[in-house]
C-alpha cells in the first residue's frame, strides 16, 4: 500500500513534469532561441487552459460554453487562440527593446489575468471553469494516469522533434542570428520583424499548450491557478538551469526543478504543520537563490546551447555541398 | 461636487504620492544602471513590512499617547535606512557581477530577487493580511466638508519634502550632479573621473529608501500583504515609463498621472455607473504603460530610451 502511494506519487511528479517541460520549450523558442524576454507566460498560460476548458467542459449556466468537444479539439483551440493572441501582441509590442518587452508583456498577462478573473460570462469568475475532462479517467487507476503521461509524452516528442528540427534549419539559424546580431541579420537580407513574430506566436502558442494540458490535469482551471510565481517565474528558472538555447537543456531543467520543487516539499510536509506553511517559502527563496548561482556561475546551464555543426562544402566533391 | 473631490480627488492625490515615490527609484535605477528593476515592488512591500516590525519594537518601548500613525512616521527614518542597506547589499551581491553583461541577464536577476524578498516576506510575516493599525479612523476636524484623514497629510507632506530634499540633493551637492551626468552619458561621465560605483551606491540608497516610504504610505493607507509588491510594480513601473525614464521630475508627475487616472477611472463621467469598473481599475494603468511603451516610449516629457 505504502509502495503503491509512492507510485501514485512518482506518477503525478512525472504528469506536472512533462507538462513543465512543454511549457519550458515554449519559452526556450522565445528566449533560447531569439532571445525575446517574454515575461507574460502567465498570460498565454490563462488564454490556453481556458480555452481548453471552455471547449472540453460540459455546458455550464455561469461561463461561456462548455461545448463538450473532443478533448484533442481543446488542446487545438488553447495553441490556436494562444498564438492568436501572441500575434496581436507581437504586431503591438516586438518592436520594443528587450526590458520594454518585459514590462509590457508582464502588463499584458495582468490585464489577461484581470479579464479571467472579472469576465464571469467568459471565464466563470473567481470559480473558474469545473469539470474538465481529463484523457483515459475512466480507466482505473494507475492505469488513467499512465495513459495521461504516455498522451503527454508522446506531445512532448513530437515538439521535441519538430523543434529541434527548426533548430538546426535554416529558420532556425535565422533565429540565432537575430539574437546574436540584429543589425548583420537584418544587413544580411532577413526580415527581422517577421521572422521575430514568427518566434513569439509559435513559442507563446506552446505556452497556451502548457496552459491546456495543465488544465486537462487538474480538471479545472480558476483565476488563482494562473500565478505568476508558477507559471511565468518557475519554467523561466527551469530554462536557464537547463540551459537556454538547448531544447534538451529545456527539458531536463523542467524535470530537475519540479524534482527539487517537490522533493523540498515533502520534506517541508515532515514538519510540524506551522513550521511546515511558513517552511514553504523557504523553498521558493532557495529556488531564486539557486537561479542567481546558475546566471553567476554556470551562465549556459546544465546543458549549454550547442550550435548545429555546418558542414562546409567538401572539398573533394563540391558537388556534395 | 464636495462629493467627488473626496472619494475622487483626495484619494487620487495620496495614491499619486504612493507612486511617485516608487517611480522615482525605477527611473533613476533604469538611467544609471540601465536596466528595469522588477525586484522595485517588493522592495516597496519590505520597506513597510519593516515598519510594521519597526512599529511593535516602538510599542514595546515605555511611550504613552502615540498614535500608530506616528510610531509609523517614527519607524519611517529607519526603514529607510534599512531598505537603502539592504538595496546596497542586493546590489553587491546580484547585481554588480553583471554589470558588463547584456542588461536582459540584469532584469532576470532582479525577477528572482523580487520573489526571494517576497518569500522572506512571508517566511517573516506569514500570508495573512496585516495592519498597522486597526479600527475606525475620522477624518480631521480642521478640513471641513473635505473630508482629510490624518494620514493623508502625513503622507502629502513628507512627500513633497522629500521631493524637495530630492531636488536639492541633484541639483546643488557634487553627488547629485555626479548621478545626472551619469544617467544622461555613463561613458562621458566615467571617462571624466566621476567615481561610477559611488553613484551606483546613491542609487540605490535614493531608490531603496524612497521603496520604503512608498511601501510604508501604501501599508498605512490600505494594508499589508505579501504580494502587495508586486501589485505595486505595475503602476510604478507605468508612472516612470509615463514620465520618461531617467526624469525623476518625470516620474513624480507620472506617479501622480497613474494615481489620478485609476481613481478617476471609476467615476460615472458618462451616464450612472461608474466609467470603467473597479475591478479592472488596475488595468488602466496597465494598459496606458503598454500604449506608452509602443507609441511614445521616451515618455510625456521627453526622457530617455535605451
Amino acid at each position: 500500500m505504502e509502495l503503491f502511494g509512492l507510485f501514485m506519487y512518482l506518477l503525478g511528479f512525472l504528469a506536472v513534469a512533462l507538462i513543465y517541460a512543454i511549457g519550458c520549450l515554449g519559452v526556450n523558442i522565445n528566449w533560447g532561441f531569439t532571445g525575446l524576454f517574454n515575461v507574460g507566460v502567465a498570460g498565454f498560460f490563462a488564454v490556453g487552459a481556458y480555452s481548453t476548458a471552455i471547449v472540453t467542459s460540459p455546458p455550464s449556466p455561469v461561463h461561456l460554453g462548455g461545448f463538450d468537444l473532443p478533448i484533442p479539439v481543446g488542446l487545438v483551440a488553447a495553441i490556436v487562440f494562444a498564438g492568436a493572441v501572441a500575434w496581436v501582441v507581437g504586431r503591438i509590442c516586438l518592436r520594443l527593446r528587450s526590458d520594454y518587452l518585459a514590462i509590457a508583456t508582464v502588463g499584458i498577462a495582468e490585464i489577461l489575468r484581470l479579464v479571467f478573473r472579472n469576465f464571469e460570462s467568459l471565464g466563470g469568475g473567481p470559480f473558474g471553469v469545473q469539470r474538465v475532462p481529463r484523457p483515459f479517467e475512466s480507466l482505473p487507476q494507475p492505469w488513467s494516469e499512465i495513459g495521461f503521461i504516455v498522451v503527454l509524452a508522446v506531445i512532448l516528442l513530437l515538439l521535441y522533434v519538430l523543434i529541434q528540427r527548426a533548430w538546426s534549419a535554416p529558420w532556425g539559424r535565422v533565429l540565432r542570428a537575430i539574437r546574436d546580431n540584429e543589425e548583420a541579420a537584418a544587413a544580411a537580407g532577413k526580415n527581422v520583424e517577421a521572422f521575430r513574430l514568427q518566434a513569439f506566436v509559435l513559442g507563446s502558442a506552446i505556452m497556451g499548450l502548457f496552459g491546456g494540458l495543465f488544465a486537462l490535469y487538474t480538471k479545472t482551471i480558476t483565476p488563482n491557478a494562473i500565478e505568476p510565481l508558477m507559471v511565468t517565474f518557475l519554467p523561466w528558472v527551469m530554462l536557464i538551469v537547463g540551459g537556454s538555447g538547448n531544447n534538451k537543456g529545456a527539458i531536463l531543467g523542467a524535470v530537475a526543478i519540479w524534482a527539487l520543487w517537490t522533493m523540498t516539499e515533502i520534506l517541508t510536509g515532515l514538519l510540524p504543520s506551522d513550521w511546515a506553511s511558513r517552511a514553504a517559502f523557504i523553498r521558493v527563496f532557495l529556488i531564486g537563490l539557486l537561479l542567481q548561482i546558475v546566471l553567476q556561475r554556470f551562465p549556459g546551464g546544465l546543458l549549454p546551447e550547442k550550435p548545429p555543426i555546418i558542414r562546409a562544402p567538401d572539398e573533394k566533391h563540391p558537388d556534395r555541398a | 461636487m464636495i462629493d467627488f473631490v473626496n472619494q475622487y480627488l483626495i484619494p487620487a492625490l495620496v495614491l499619486g504620492c504612493i507612486y511617485s515615490l516608487g517611480a522615482i527609484g525605477i527611473s533613476m535605477i533604469f538611467a544609471i544602471l540601465r536596466f528595469a528593476h522588477f525586484a522595485h515592488g517588493d522592495l516597496m512591500a519590505m520597506g513597510a513590512y519593516l515598519g510594521l516590525f519597526l512599529v511593535g519594537i516602538i510599542d514595546l518601548l515605555p511611550l504613552d499617547g502615540l498614535s500608530v500613525n506616528a510610531k509609523v512616521l517614527i519607524a519611517l527614518p529607519f526603514s529607510f535606512v534599512a531598505t537603502a542597506a539592504a538595496a546596497i547589499l542586493i546590489d553587491r551581491l546580484f547585481y554588480k557581477p553583471f554589470r558588463k553583461s547584456k542588461t536582459i541577464i540584469l532584469v532576470i536577476a532582479s525577477f528572482g530577487i523580487a520573489l526571494m524578498l517576497r518569500s522572506l516576506i512571508q517566511l517573516f510575516f506569514g500570508a495573512d493580511v496585516l495592519n498597522y493599525s486597526t479600527g475606525i479612523r475620522f477624518p480631521l476636524e480642521m478640513f471641513k466638508p473635505l473630508r482629510v484623514q490624518e494620514r493623508y497629510v502625513y503622507i502629502v507632506v513628507v512627500t513633497l519634502a522629500l521631493m524637495f530634499a530630492l531636488h536639492f540633493m541633484l541639483t546643488r551637492t557634487r553627488t547629485g550632479k555626479a548621478m545626472r551626468a551619469m544617467s544622461d552619458d555613463a561613458d562621458l561621465a566615467r571617462v571624466s573621473g566621476i567615481n561610477t560605483e559611488k553613484v551606483v551606491m546613491w542609487t540605490w540608497i535614493i531608490g531603496g529608501g524612497l521603496a520604503a516610504v512608498a511601501g510604508t504610505f501604501l501599508a498605512m493607507d490600505t494594508r499589508l500583504v505579501p504580494t502587495m509588491g508586486w501589485d505595486l510594480l505595475l503602476p510604478t513601473f507605468a508612472a516612470a515609463i509615463l514620465g520618461g525614464l531617467g526624469r525623476p521630475y518625470g516620474a513624480i508627475a507620472g506617479g501622480m498621472i497613474i494615481g489620478a487616472m485609476e481613481e478617476l477611472s471609476t467615476f460615472p463621467w458618462i451616464g450612472d455607473g461608474p466609467l470603467i469598473s473597479p475591478d479592472y481599475k488596475t488595468a488602466v494603468a496597465f494598459a496606458v504603460m503598454v500604449l506608452m511603451l509602443v507609441f511614445r516610449p521616451q515618455g510625456l516629457f521627453g526622457g530617455r530610451v535605451l
